[in-house]
């Protein structure tokens, strides 16, 4: 058997769950981040942070859209997912998937995303010609109505809308912690700690996703990078860090300390076929750099172009970061005998359904989307023949 | 009332969902398989579908319908635990149709090896040889009947 | 109307119509309830001759493809100490028997692996829509028709006996040659195992030869802390068999 050491019970060699299976969490990861972001602002009035409020609900929206792709391209017969609609097995995580997705689209995103943008989209309902206009219209659902009273009800609405959104995205992503952290066949898996730990480096990937858009749309719109914001949103990124750092580091110290009967296999696993995405990318280059990057930042006094940089690096090694965690749960998970005897190698396939560069395009894809978004719905838009827009930038 | 005015815009998206969750429920009911549910959270008919595959091996007291001697023959030897087909391998098609589809026999210097072949790991009380040097090549069957192993084919017999 | 009298004729019927109901559809299986068999397989290591018998046998009966296994064979070599870490190997899983084993100390011996049809099967409780399930006879099976090819289940079997069938695209395992046991025939691999290592055996039938061998003799299940109720019963199961 190519590429096996020791032994494997002979079904295992194969993988079952691929790239694809890492890129999911990864999507719905981002989603949950970018939208806690968002809630920061509307719900805890952290106000620091409201030139990026729209632009994390965009963002959220795009990788959401993005996140059945990879679960339908994996599936042995995607024909029939609808099958989780009809019969959902109520004793499996993975059946929540369909319901807890469309809720999360439904009653929260699009609904939060419409209530904060409608009155643009009413004004460009008006303003706007050819398919533009006929796509906006169909937006505001008939209704032209952006009174005073009108805009409090929508306001009031939406902050009901994110309160239960923030519950809702934690269980969007939680679920995916606990369809691994659930299974006591994978000692790799399981554990009651693997759903707070996909959550909090869930909220670090979203945190640093927004961050590094914001900055790369002022950019390319040559406007100011809001400084207080971005210091903001940094913080808030170190705080999540270090909860997810220290929650992963207590999973690891006890697992060493405890020694059970998984741990030998484990740890030649992790010290050989998992050296360098676990320890080189997850830990020191994806969680350790940054913390200290940013820790730096909190303890001293740097220019804003220094500041610049770091947030840049750091949230590039921190989305690089996160991937690599996802990677060495999923494929990390099955690369290990369930006999604790022997290893096998992932065999990553670059042109086919379930290859890299399917990955790679699902990943560059929701940044399409949200190109399309912000030329649609735009974050900073200020439309010309009414007042200040309340909470774009 | 101005405050119904200011959310009608709300109605209408909830109206939008209510259309939404009807449709679900109508295609829902439509398209889940009947016989779901019969048993448990599964389609009962799988029960029977699965019942329902075609069989290979016929099982030994097929054989003995017809082969009822070889049967007896084999019952009084070594090798009564064994049954038919574990040499001749998959004869239900045999038995559907005995004139025309009829087995061939199987080559003794292959098939007795595979189970009396030497090995460490057999347990020691399970009679096995090393074929090397206990027959250096010569079939099996010209000194063991297969179906009663300690008795001597008829040709050997001096 | 609805006498005493009447009632007293009902009753049995009803009952006997109610079992009807319950056996499924009768021309797969005619004189077969459900209710009335509760499946389990005794495998004897003590009797086991890694001959691969049962490995092709399975093939064979259900089309299983090349490179994958619904049975297989492993054989162990344990050193006296430590005996934590057993040298294992199954070439093609066992299919073609085994070459030689090694003599260098310690113990040699088969191990035949295969589903465990657990009472509380961590495999299907994972499925997302119910096309593996627990059957009321106590065999775990997959609906071909219905399985999505999500894997879960593959993931949350302790035992690596399921894998995903690579042309139609879903999740497969042993199925306790259910086609067979539904029409009083034995399994393939018990059929073609020489040695009887291989004991197909039904809990609810008081004849059952297995009730007599549970009380006489020390039997394991495998991997017993994770609960998983397997009815895959070993004797003479070493310690170091994972």
């Amino acid at each position: 058997m190519s590429g096996v050491e020791g032994f494997m019970y002979p079904n295992e060699v194969e993988l079952q769950w691929s790239i694809l299976i890492v890129v999911y969490p990864y999507v719905t990861g981002l989603v949950a981040g970018a939208f806690i972001l968002a809630s920061l602002e509307r719900v805890f009035h952290v106000e620091a942070v409201k030139p990026t409020y729209r632009l994390a609900l965009l963002t959220a929206l795009s990788f959401l859209l993005v996140a059945p792709l990879p679960l339908q391209l994996h599936l042995g017969r995607p024909e029939r997912s609808f099958e989780m609609y009809l019969t959902p097995h109520r004793s499996s995580a993975m059946a929540m998937f369909g319901f807890v997705y469309l809720w999360y689209l439904m009653a929260v995103l699009l609904l939060e995303i419409w209530l904060d943008f409608r009155r643009d989209i009413v004004l460009l309902s008006q303003t706007t010609t050819g398919w533009k206009r006929l796509l906006y219209r169909i937006l505001t659902l008939g209704s032209q109505n952006i009174s005073e009273g009108a805009l409090r009800i929508d306001d009031r609405v939406g902050y009901i809308v994110t309160i239960i959104g923030i519950p809702s995205a934690f269980l969007l992503h939680g679920y995916v912690g606990f369809i691994f952290g659930s299974i006591k066949a994978n000692p790799w898996w399981s554990t009651p700690l693997m759903p707070v730990v996909f959550l909090f480096s869930a909220m670090v990937s979203g945190i640093a996703v927004v961050m590094l858009l914001y900055m790369l749309f002022s950019n390319l719109r040559k406007q100011p990078i809001d400084m207080p914001c971005v210091d903001t949103i940094a913080q808030y990124l170190l705080y999540a860090f270090m909860i997810d750092f220290t929650l992963e580091m207590v999973d690891l110290i006890q697992r060493i300390y405890e020694a059970d009967d998984s741990f030998r296999s484990l740890d030649f696993m992790v010290h050989t076929r998992l050296f360098l995405s676990q320890i080189v990318l997850q830990i020191l280059v994806g969680t350790v750099v940054p913390i200290l990057l940013i820790g730096i930042i909190q303890l001293t006094h740097l220019r804003e172009n220094a500041r610049k940089a770091i947030y840049a690096i750091s949230g590039s090694l921190t989305l690089i970061g996160i991937f690599a965690m996802r990677w060495n749960v999923v494929i990390g998970g099955q690369l290990f005998s369930k006999s604790f005897l022997g290893y096998t190698t992932y065999k990553l396939d670059l042109i086919s359904r379930e290859g890299l560069l399917i990955a790679i395009g699902l990943l560059i894809l929701p940044f399409i989307i949200l190109s399309v978004l912000t030329h649609l719905l735009p974050p900073w838009f200020k439309p010309d023949s009414q007042a200040v827009v309340a909470g774009a930038d | 009332m101005n405050r119904f005015k200011d959310s009608q815009h709300l109605l209408r998206l909830a109206g939008v969902f209510v259309a939404g969750l009807a449709l679900f429920l109508v295609l829902r009911s439509a398209l889940v398989p009947r016989s779901f549910g019969q048993y448990g959270h599964f389609r009962g008919d799988a029960l029977a579908e699965i019942a329902a595959r075609p069989i290979n091996y016929a099982g030994q007291k097929t054989c003995e319908d017809c082969h009822s001697e070889i049967v007896e023959l084999k019952h009084a030897g070594k090798h009564a635990s064994v049954h038919c087909e574990a040499c001749h391998g998959p004869q239900e098609k045999h038995t559907l149709d005995p004139s025309d589809v009829v087995p061939q026999l199987p080559d003794t210097t292959m098939l007795c090896p595979r189970c009396h072949e030497a090995n460490l790991a057999k347990p020691a009380k399970f009679p096995q040889v090393d074929t090397k040097e206990h027959s250096s090549g010569e079939p099996c069957k010209t000194c063991h009947q297969p179906h009663s192993p300690l008795l001597m084919p008829e040709e050997k017999k001096s | 109307m609805i006498t005493r009298r009447r009632l007293i004729y009902l009753l049995p019927a009803a009952t006997m119509a109610w079992d009807f109901v319950l056996a499924g559809t009768p021309e797969a299986s005619p004189n077969y309830a459900v209710t009335d068999h509760w499946w389990a397989m005794l495998l004897d290591i003590t009797k086991c001759i890694g001959c691969g018998n049962c490995v092709r046998a399975c093939a064979t009966e259900n089309d299983v493809p090349e490179g994958y296994f619904r049975t297989w064979v492993e054989r162990y070599h344990v050193l006296d100490w430590p005996s934590e870490t057993p040298i294992v190997d199954s070439p093609d899983g066992g299919k073609e028997g085994f070459p030689q084993s090694k003599n260098t100390g310690g113990k040699n011996f088969f191990v035949p692996k295969m589903c465990n049809h657990c009472s509380h099967s961590p495999c299907t409780q994972v499925c997302p829509v119910g096309a593996t399930f627990d059957g009321p006879d106590g065999v775990v099976l997959v609906d071909e028709k219905y399985c999505l090819g999500c894997r879960y289940c593959i993931q949350a079997c302790p035992y690596g006996c399921r894998f995903l069938h690579p042309t139609k695209h879903v999740a497969q395992k042993c199925t306790l040659c259910y086609h067979r046991i539904t029409k009083g025939l034995t399994t393939a691999c018990c059929e073609n195992c020489p040695t009887g290592a291989r004991q197909l055996a039904d809990l609810k039938n008081p004849n059952d030869p297995i009730h007599e061998f549970l009380r006489t003799h020390a039997v394991e299940v495998l991997k017993p802390h994770l609960a998983t109720g397997a009815k895959a019963f070993y004797n003479g199961l070493d310690g170091s068999v994972r």
